[in-house]
């Protein structure tokens, strides 16, 4: 494992950065293959404002850890257990409804992370993140749209979504988890304890899922890790094929 | 087997070279004040009266333009997972975006003349209308996205600038906004190959293999030459048509073969070299026998981008129809109110 970030404030930012690098990855895995154009436009779009997300996020990290490492040697240098995004953003794509409501749970928590981190501590974190609410509102009202239309539209739309849902579901208790450095960073000021989101998390999910008319999912299984760099199988493979070209030619410009 | 001047393949990014129904044997009175507006370069709008013959050339002309910007995505997009800087990404990211955007605002044009978007996506899907042959080729390492933003897109724009110009108004009007971001990709594209051409020498010979592939068959995006391009008469006479294909290829090769020299790069053509005399670049003879093959069907990517389309298309089917489902609900429920 290479590349190791230190510090509270640090690895926080890391973990920022990389649930967006990884939400975009997924989302641009999207371009040609939507609906239609319109949702082409839609997914690569937010998967434009994530990867802007995470580049702003990593510059600043570079000045935390005091390595003045570049934006691509965090994404492109690390391996899998050195990437400390939740397992929800790398879960794969699947069909739409999968994709949706895999925005909608991740949007919603971004969104209610950014407003919080737009009065960080940290003159930076805090900068990106007043851009990025506006953008996330974005995220989730394209995201809740489509929950509503899906889960209320055709037997076989909501049939999906259940599905979607059920297989998702489960990954967004890893959202909410706090652990030494959630609290430090909290403590400094830096950004929110995750688990603070919560209520807002849970109020905003319950009334779209309500109007969409879709049960929310009881389930016993919490898989976690994702913050200590445990992933799912799957993200091995997207890795690789992110960093495939940039680590084929070691030391160049692009 | 189609002659030649049956292929639509006039310009980059499909644009054909245009070939109107048969003449109305029987001339409309409306026709000649058609005429007298085109003659003094003004804009045929939607709701004007024009002879079908324009409005299907306009239709397919558009469909074709508007197909390739999607089918366009594909090669493109091939790369997006694999970018090998962020910054790369993300301008990759914003390009392919930008084409689907330019396709929305061309089936939009088309839509004004009567036809719409699943009707044409359709005619796509069943081989009735193509797209640019350019991307039927494959692209095989990162360099080919550079070669396709300097070469395709500039091509692209030596056939889309007179389109600024066109007499159909709303076609006009979408190619200024798609050159300025066409003009864009292009700068963007030969700004990338640069950096690869002066890095190291695995990424030089990378792009000057890019080079070697995507040269010929950028100049012939510009349509099969003068002498098989039978329909450019009435294109011309109707201000569709402003320039003959070699008179763009002439421009376009004017254009690159500098830029070649400054990217320190070779295009693979002996023949190629300054005419003091002529004021222009002398080239060789483009293989238009690959052309119409790649038009025809058998070129290396088209049973790959058609079954791509499709299949995108066919897995969206439910996501459609649940929108409409819901739309037509709600639609219920708000007359109910």
């Amino acid at each position: 494992m290479t590349l190791v970030v230190a510090g509270a404030a640090a690895v926080y930012t890391l973990r920022i950065a990389d649930d967006c690098l990884v939400l975009s990855h997924r989302l641009a895995q999207w371009s040609s293959w939507a609906p239609a154009l319109e949702d082409d436009l839609a997914l690569t779009n937010i998967a434009l404002d994530l990867l802007g997300q995470a580049r702003g996020m990593y510059a600043r990290i570079a000045e935390l850890d005091g390595t003045g490492r570049s934006e691509d040697d965090y994404a492109f240098l690390r391996g899998e257990r050195a990437f400390v995004n939740c397992q929800l953003v790398e879960h794969e794509n699947g069909d739409f409804a999968t994709t949706m409501v895999r925005q909608l749970l991740c949007s919603t928590y971004q969104l209610a992370q950014w407003q919080a981190l737009t009065a960080s501590t940290d003159e930076q974190v805090a900068a990106v993140a007043t851009k990025a609410v506006k953008e996330t509102a974005y995220h989730r009202d394209l995201a809740t749209d489509w929950t509503l239309r899906l889960g209320d539209g055709t037997d076989e739309s909501h049939r999906r979504m259940e599905h979607a849902l059920a297989a998702l579901w489960p990954f967004t208790a890893e959202l909410f988890e706090s652990d030494a450095v959630t609290r430090e960073v909290a403590a400094l000021g830096v950004g929110p304890d995750p688990g603070d989101l919560r209520p807002e998390w849970d109020a905003y999910i319950t009334r779209v899922l309500g109007d969409a008319t879709l049960p929310a999912p009881e389930v016993s299984w919490r898989p976690t890790g994702g913050r200590q760099g445990l992933h799912t199988e799957a993200f091995g493979y997207m890795l690789a094929e992110m960093q495939h070209v940039h680590r084929s030619f070691p030391g160049v410009t692009w | 087997m189609r002659s030649s001047g049956q292929i639509d393949q006039g310009g980059a990014e499909g644009v054909p070279t245009g070939s109107p129904a048969a003449a109305d044997p029987v001339a409309d009175p409306r026709e000649a004040d058609f005429q007298a507006l085109i003659d003094a370069d003004q804009r045929i709008e939607p709701r004007d009266w024009m002879p079908d013959g324009y409005r299907k050339t306009l239709i397919r002309q558009i469909a074709q333009h508007a197909h390739s910007e999607i089918i366009g995505m594909q090669p493109e997009g091939n790369w997006i997972t694999r970018a090998p800087s962020l910054r790369r990404k993300a301008i990759l990211m914003a390009k392919v975006q930008d084409e689907a955007g330019h396709g929305l605002y061309l089936y939009c044009a088309a839509e004004t003349l009567g036809v719409d978007r699943a009707e044409l996506i359709d005619l796509l899907h069943q081989g009735r209308q193509k797209y640019s042959s350019i991307f039927n080729y494959p692209t095989l390492t990162w360099a080919d996205v550079g070669a396709i933003g300097w070469l395709v897109d500039g091509a692209a724009i030596t056939n889309q600038i007179p389109l600024c110009r066109c007499s159909f108004g709303p076609y006009a009007r979408a190619m200024v906004r798609v050159c300025k971001e066409e003009s864009f990709h292009q700068r963007q594209g030969f700004e990338s190959l640069y950096t690869l051409s002066h890095g190291s020498p695995e990424q030089h010979e990378m792009a000057q293999d890019a080079v070697n592939r995507w040269w010929w068959p950028s100049i012939e995006m510009l349509g099969p030459p003068d002498t098989d391009s039978t329909h450019s008469a009435q294109s011309t006479a109707w201000g569709i048509k402003r320039f003959s294909n070699d008179a763009l290829r002439q421009r376009f090769v004017d254009m690159v073969a500098p830029q070649a020299v400054v990217l320190g790069l070779t295009p693979p053509d002996p023949e190629l070299r300054w005419n003091e005399q002529r004021g222009h670049y002398d080239f060789g003879e483009p293989d238009f026998e690959e052309l119409r093959r790649v038009v025809g069907g058998d070129g290396p990517c088209n049973r790959q981008r058609a079954a791509h389309h499709l299949k995108a298309h066919e897995d969206g089917a439910w996501v459609r129809e649940a929108s409409a489902a819901y739309a037509a609900k709600h639609a219920a429920t708000t007359a109910a109110a």
